[in-house]
């Protein structure tokens, strides 16, 4: 870091991060987000973390249904397609 | 005015989905069934106080679905639609249990913690203030195996578990799903910028959950 960047601190940086990945930042405040990280490296890899957050998030599965209340289920549907049109 | 372009109208795949539905067909339902169900049980348990009343509330929600699928008009996506239904009904009867839950507790912005420890940037007063006093660790030096290994996976379903209820069922629809923002600004019934905080603060502690398997590992 050579140089005061503006007048965007890093601990301001770190909140918008999302914003910026959201692409909800105005013209201006994208520009001022991307002079920043191109002389912080601390920015540069906490924004690094987030998009490694979100990806290892998207590792993660959903739950199973539960056989229970499958079958249970099932059997409203038996019922709604017995009892409704169509059927 | 003009919302539809804050909102993801039916895909071809809804609309195939919701023909076989209106047809009877059973295995198109319970298809519906394994990829919804989770996560209809997660937002009808905002607003009422068991998991068993949560139950009942999604079952109604599924019979809704039934009635009310020739009225299916894909103005949203299938999966938006059926949300909506569980959370109508969820929170009619959150209200009649008298759990009335306040946004602020299902979104856990009352004094909700920043993004990175505020020990890890220069104190105000001192030259540098808010600039990083312990730049964080470069990520991409570790390797894609230990960052994705099952304890960094443990590590981040318990801090997702821990997520006040909005903010966890926001990451979960957006990075665990891959919802878009208008699909889930529509299911929840929040405004862009509730959705995006509520992500934000979701992301600032599952990466803080990474971070800490990781320095586990290292330390070891």
């Amino acid at each position: 870091m050579s140089e005061r960047i503006d007048d965007v601190t890093c601990r301001e940086i770190v909140e918008a991060i999302t914003d910026y990945l959201e692409g909800a930042m105005s013209p201006e405040d994208h520009e001022r987000f991307e002079r920043h990280l191109d002389e912080c490296v601390g920015c540069t890899r906490a924004l690094e973390q987030f998009r490694a957050t979100i990806e290892v998030t998207g590792r993660l599965t959903e739950d199973r249904v539960d056989a229970a209340q499958r079958a249970n289920l099932l059997r409203v549907f038996t019922r709604w397609r017995s009892g409704g049109p169509g059927g | 005015m003009d919302p539809t372009e804050l909102t993801v109208t039916a895909s071809d795949d809804d609309l195939d989905l919701v023909a076989r539905l209106r047809s009877g067909d059973e295995t198109a339902f319970m298809s519906l069934v394994d990829r919804l169900q989770p996560m209809m049980l997660r937002v009808a348990r905002m607003y009422v106080s068991t998991a068993t009343a949560a139950e009942d509330v999604v079952q109604d929600a599924w019979l809704g679905v039934l009635q009310g699928i020739e009225r299916f008009e894909g103005r949203s996506s299938l999966r938006t639609w059926i949300l909506r239904i569980v959370s109508n009904i969820a929170k009619s009867r959150g209200q009649r249990e008298s759990r009335s839950v306040p946004f602020a507790t299902l979104a856990g912005d009352v004094g909700d913690s920043p993004t990175f420890d505020p020990d890890r940037f220069i104190g105000t007063g001192e030259p540098w203030a808010g600039h990083w006093s312990t730049v964080p660790h470069d990520w991409s030096a570790i390797p894609e195996a230990r960052l994705v290994a099952s304890e960094t996976l443990a590590e981040v379903r318990r801090a997702m578990d821990a997520l006040p209820p909005m903010q966890a069922e926001v990451i979960r629809l957006r990075d665990v799903l891959g919802w878009t923002s208008a699909e889930v600004r529509n299911a929840l019934d929040i405004s862009e910028t509730n959705q995006r905080v509520l992500l934000h603060r979701a992301r600032a502690k599952v990466r803080r959950a990474i971070e800490r398997a990781i320095e586990i590992e290292e330390a070891s």
